[in-house]
């Protein structure tokens, strides 16, 4: 019947169910003797849970053994019930087993301990009545007792610190004793003394000592003794180490003790034994919540065990990377995370675990850093973000879980207050929707399509925004409820002013309408590596098309730049239908000019010449990325061809025709630009952003044009004529400006129109405040007339700041008060000045007298130029409300910025915004690249850090201290110029700014 | 705290199981398969700890017998690595004049002696002797 039994158990145990002789175990328990009687039991044990039924049949048979004068059943009775035992019938057997307490034998009061154990554990009530009992055993004369109590108090104390404070002094006097060797020799192990029990207690005593300094410091001293004690080199002094470094790092904190488990985790981690090493990083995920500053020491060996070839020792250090986390770290850490998945994509429970660690953290990292970073973040962040999620990972699985969970997180989001939520944020999300709202299936796009319209509703949603989300909507339109939502919406923004959000509302509408064009134009899951190998960068499909254009009659094609420069000569040219063509193509022909200086040459003209640390690896990194981006850039050129639908191509040619003075050859490639642009929004950063970026002054120009022509007719003409004034007061005669006061007082007597050119824009100037008077201000120009009140305005100079100064003329005879003027602008910050000559609002003018406003300007979106537009009504008589705006040049912002070639060298590196061009050199001066260099620095207010030899380098900071960095380079007759920025378009605006200084000169 | 304890041979068969946590009978053979593969494509060199799901395996090879015990994360992985070594220890003290591949066929007291060592998920006894004690009382019982 034995052997039966075993074999049962074998067979149970490769995987084959032995029911039929469960109850033939219980037979073996209760009628075998000795071994027999083992083995049933034993076979009990293995076969039944718990909660079997058949587990009530043995509860006699226990009962029995336990009665037995046959210490050997007694025994094998306690074996079994401190392994299983019926949770009703423990009263039965209870007095029983503390009877056993007392035993004279040690075996069976260690086993009456373990089913007490065993009791507490499945029905701690029963057992409260003899927690006296276990103090007793814990005493016990026999170590292997006390050992045994000990389970029972771990779990205690575990559950109740408090209640077993006092017991402290005799745990820590049982570990004295055990690691001072005062116990039999047979509980050694390797001869380490009781290894197993000194972890024990080193665990019993991290509970106590949690938080508590007047118990901790009743361990210090043999937790000390522990860790000189255990220097023998055997693995299992290491885990005695590791239990003891964590009681150390888990108890009220001690200094020495701390210093000394920290150079044991040294030593762990250094250790060329892999268990060990694997120990020391776990042990180091530990200490570093504690002092993230360990890790430091240590940060050479994490580096390694980084990229270690075994995947536990990874894990335990991606472990410890999540622990030390901060906002600095974050993305390398996560990088590094994913390159983790990356690795182990046949091992599915890893990438189980660690890809929701990752999605979780990533995305949501990434949302709080979305709306606490909202608008002030570099657009290169959302940028990234989006090209990750793209791009994604080898995992094919994973890729889309985190866009899925991506997708979740948006929706809840949009469900919630988007409102609240920065433009960036609900930019990203509008992509994110657009693209991958079709992984989650039973999410029907109609929904989401409504979820983005309301966005399109909200009053504080931007143009940009909006464009994002039309975009998205684009992508989104299939099935029946969807398009008549996107239809509504088309309709809404078709006939919109930005010119940008009509061609998208046209877009959405045509591929409403059509979804074969949909889904050739804008194919699932595009896979970017793919579309990139069939791009023809050189656009020379369009070949055809530009030898036909020139053939007949067509201006060569220009670069924009050039183009740009035309424009501003002939500003009457109507820029109208071009608005938007411009700056994408701007972007464009920067990847022609870019790539002229090449990016190696001139790392490694730098790195010798200017001693740039690192520099040649970053810069051949960058450089190569700038390509690879360049390429991304017009990666979709060719997608949209068969997209130009024939209404398009009409307008394409209406407009040709309208301006026959635009070059007509780039047109149709910038139309197919802005598709790619807008095909690839958000892919690209430098495209998108350019695209919004840029169209400002294009469209600004176009707008105060009109106004100009319609609210002031006459304004013209009148700048033309201050024009002739602008020298004599732009030098700013300081005696005039000085004496100020006195003008001020005179003026009140007189008439502006008896004199009206001249004498007003001197009476003005000596309005102008006492402390800005002595520094040189721009010409005072008009602004807008309504009715008898007249505005003019000027701009100063500060070394930090831009002051605009308004004037208001009251012509009047009577004094006009509470005139409202409200300032707003796309691209500057505008503050009310409050200087201590008029230190409040001018609310009120008085008759023939003049009110001077101040503000003053902060770039917060670089472009060209930049402007203000303001609204001024008149109170008095007819209700009456004029617009005027005023421009500046993105240069009144620049100012120099002092720096050592060091200081240059560490901050070049950090910025990630650059442009390059080629631009002309002074060539009549024996020293071109002084002279030019000088020019930039007279008229931008550059500062030149160094010129060696055929290169130089310039800073300038935009207002307040957003720096610019500018490298210059003498190659083959023109200087290569390379701007460098953090501010996204600084650079872009100013390489416009050099050209046009240099071309002036 | 201890999950279960398994002693596998090269071949991945099962020769001994004891799980401290219930699991199904069902569930237990693709589980010992998921386990035991994963420490067997394992190399010599590489660590003695696997990440297994939630929790961590530890396993150790003697010749043909890989012995795989899975903890949980809490657990002190160096500390039941030797505790494995122990137990092979104690058994072969026990089994002193048995070839270690026919320690197989006395599983009833393979089971026995690692009952004395680990209950309820915790080592409950590691001096060899005593661990021995009950096992030797009953074979003296049965001789005479």
């Amino acid at each position: 019947m034995k052997e039966l039994m075993v074999r049962a158990i074998y067979c149970e145990s490769l995987g084959y169910e032995a029911s039929f002789s469960y109850i033939h175990a219980i037979k073996l328990a209760q009628q075998g003797a000795g071994l027999e009687k083992r083995v049933g039991y034993l076979a009990v044990s293995l076969f039944l849970n718990e909660n079997h039924e058949l587990l009530l049949l043995l509860v006699n048979t226990v009962l029995k053994d336990l009665q037995s004068t046959n210490l050997i059943e007694v025994c094998m009775a306690l074996t079994v019930v401190s392994q299983m035992f019926p949770k009703d019938m423990i009263p039965a057997i209870l007095p029983l087993v503390e009877e056993k307490l007392n035993h004279p034998k040690e075996i069976i009061r260690r086993k009456a301990v373990l089913a007490l154990y065993k009791f507490y554990l499945i029905a701690p009530n029963q057992v409260q009545h003899i927690h006296n009992k276990f103090r007793k055993a814990l005493c016990d004369k026999d170590p292997g007792v006390m050992t045994a109590s000990l389970h029972i108090y771990l779990q205690m104390i575990q559950e109740n610190p408090e209640g077993y404070k006092d017991l402290t002094a005799s745990f820590v006097t049982i570990l004295k004793q055990v690691v001072g060797g005062k116990l039999p020799i047979d509980f050694n192990y390797h001869s380490v003394p009781a290894p197993w029990l000194q972890i024990q207690l080193l665990r019993i005593l991290s509970f106590l000592g949690k938080n508590d300094q007047s118990v901790s410091e009743l361990m210090y001293e043999v937790l000390d003794e522990s860790l000189q004690r255990a220097e023998m080199n055997h693995n299992i002094t290491y885990a005695i180490l590791y239990e003891c470094v964590r009681c150390i790092y888990t108890i009220h904190p001690k200094s020495e003790l701390l210093e000394k488990a920290a150079q044991c985790i040294g030593n762990f981690v250094l250790s060329p034994k892999i268990n060990l090493k694997y120990l020391g990083l776990k042990a180091l995920t530990y200490v570093v919540q504690q002092d993230p500053k360990l890790a430091l020491q240590h940060q050479m060996t994490i580096i390694e065990c980084l990229d270690h070839p075994d995947l536990i020792i990874k894990r335990e250090t991606l472990e410890l990377l999540f622990r030390i986390t901060n906002a600095q770290n974050v993305m390398v850490i996560v990088e590094k995370m994913l390159e983790f998945l990356r690795v182990s994509t046949d091992d599915y429970t890893t990438i189980d675990l660690v890809g929701k660690v990752a999605e979780l953290w990533f995305i949501e990292t990434m949302n709080t850093v979305f709306s606490v970073g909202g608008d002030m973040m570099q657009p290169d962040i959302p940028n990234s973000f989006l090209k990750l999620l793209s791009e994604g990972f080898d995992c094919v699985e994973d890729d889309r879980k985190l866009r899925l969970f991506a997708v979740d997180s948006y929706i809840s989001l949009l469900h919630g207050e988007p409102g609240k939520l920065p433009q960036r944020f609900l930019q990203v999300i509008s992509w994110v929707l657009g693209e991958y709202s079709h992984l989650r299936e039973e999410l029907e796009p109609a929904s989401v399509l409504r979820l983005l319209e309301k966005l399109l509703d909200m009053k504080q949603t931007s143009s940009e925004t909006k464009n994002w989300v039309l975009m998205a909507m684009t992508k989104l339109c299939v099935g029946g409820a969807s398009v008549s939502v996107a239809q509504q919406v088309s309709e809404t923004y078709i006939s919109s002013m930005d010119t940008v959000l009509r061609q998208r509302a046209q877009e959405l509408q045509h591929f409403g309408q059509d979804s074969e064009v949909r889904t050739r134009v804008l194919p699932r899951d595009t896979d970017l590596e793919n579309t990139i190998f069939d791009v023809d960068s050189s656009l020379s499909f369009l070949d055809g098309f530009v030898s036909e254009a020139l053939a007949a009659g067509a201006a060569p094609y220009k670069p924009p730049h050039q183009r740009q420069e035309e424009l501003a000569q002939a500003k009457a040219l109507s820029l109208e239908p071009y608005g938007l063509s411009l700056p994408i193509s701007m972007s464009s022909c920067s990847i022609a000019d870019r790539q002229s200086p090449t990016p190696l040459s001139m790392s490694s003209g730098l790195s010798t010449t200017l001693k740039l640390d690192g520099v040649k690896r970053v810069w051949g990194r960058e450089g190569y990325l700038v390509q690879r981006e360049s390429v991304e850039e017009t990666a979709q050129v060719e997608v949209p061809s068969p997209l130009r639908s024939p209404s398009q191509q009409a307008e394409a040619n209406g407009s040709h025709s309208q301006t026959p003075t635009q070059t007509p050859t780039p047109e149709p490639e910038q139309e197919k630009q802005q598709l790619a642009a807008s095909l690839f929004f958000g892919l690209s950063s430098q495209s998108s952003v350019c695209l919004m970026g840029k169209s400002g002054p294009t469209s600004h120009r176009f707008r105060r044009k009109a106004k100009g022509q319609g609210s002031i007719s006459g304004a013209t003409e009148q700048t033309s004529k201050t024009k002739l004034n602008d020298s004599d007061i732009k030098g700013s005669d300081p005696s005039l400006s000085e004496d100020s006061g006195l003008v001020a007082a005179d003026s009140e007597d007189m008439n502006p129109h008896e004199d009206p050119e001249r004498p007003k824009d001197l009476c003005l100037s000596s309005h102008l405040p006492a402390e800005l008077s002595g520094l040189c201000h721009s010409e005072i120009s008009p602004l807008c007339s309504i009715q008898s009140l007249d505005l003019s305005a000027c701009h100063v100079q500060k070394d930090d700041s831009l002051v605009l100064v308004i004037f208001i003329q009251n012509s009047s005879d009577s004094a006009i008060r509470q005139i409202p003027l409200d300032l707003d602008s796309d691209e500057l910050e505008v503050m009310y000045y409050v200087s201590r000559v008029s230190d409040s609002p001018v609310e009120d003018v008085r008759s023939h007298d003049v009110a001077v406003y101040q503000y003053s300007l902060t770039v917060k979106r670089p472009s060209v130029h930049v402007e203000v537009v303001g609204t001024v009504s008149c109170p008095v008589g007819t209700p009456q409300t004029v617009r005027f705006s005023y421009k500046l040049p993105l240069t009144t912002f620049i100012r120099p910025l002092t720096l050592s070639t060091e200081e240059y060298g560490t901050m070049w590196l950090a910025f990630s915004h650059d442009t390059k061009q080629n631009l002309t050199l002074i060539s009549d001066d024996p020293e071109p690249l002084t002279a030019t260099l000088s020019v930039l620095k007279r008229k931008l207010q550059l500062h030149v850090v160094e010129i060696i030899g055929m290169e130089g380098i310039l800073a300038c900071r935009l207002l307040r201290d957003r720096p610019c960095l500018m490298h210059c380079r003498v190659h083959a007759g023109a200087l290569a110029v390379w701007l460098r920025s953090p501010v996204p378009d600084l650079p872009d605006c100013l390489i416009y700014h050099c050209q046009r200084a240099l071309q002036e000169d | 705290m201890i999950k279960f304890v398994l002693m596998v041979n090269r071949q991945g068969q099962t020769r001994l199981s004891r799980y401290y946590q219930p699991v199904e009978l069902s569930r237990r053979a693709a589980l010992e398969a998921d386990v035991v593969r994963c420490c067997l494509s394992r190399k010599k060199e590489q660590c003695s700890f696997v990440e297994y799901k939630d929790f961590r395996l530890v396993y150790r090879q003697y010749a043909a017998l890989y012995i795989v015990v899975g903890v949980s994360d809490a657990e002190n992985e160096l500390s039941v690595y030797e505790l494995v070594h122990n137990f092979v220890e104690v058994l072969d003290k026990y089994f002193s004049r048995v070839p270690r591949h026919q320690i197989m066929f006395n599983l009833d007291r393979v089971h026995v002696i690692l009952d004395e060592m680990i209950q309820n998920g915790h080592v409950v006894e590691t001096n060899r002797s005593r661990v021995l004690a009950p096992l030797t009382a009953l074979d003296k019982m049965a001789d005479g």
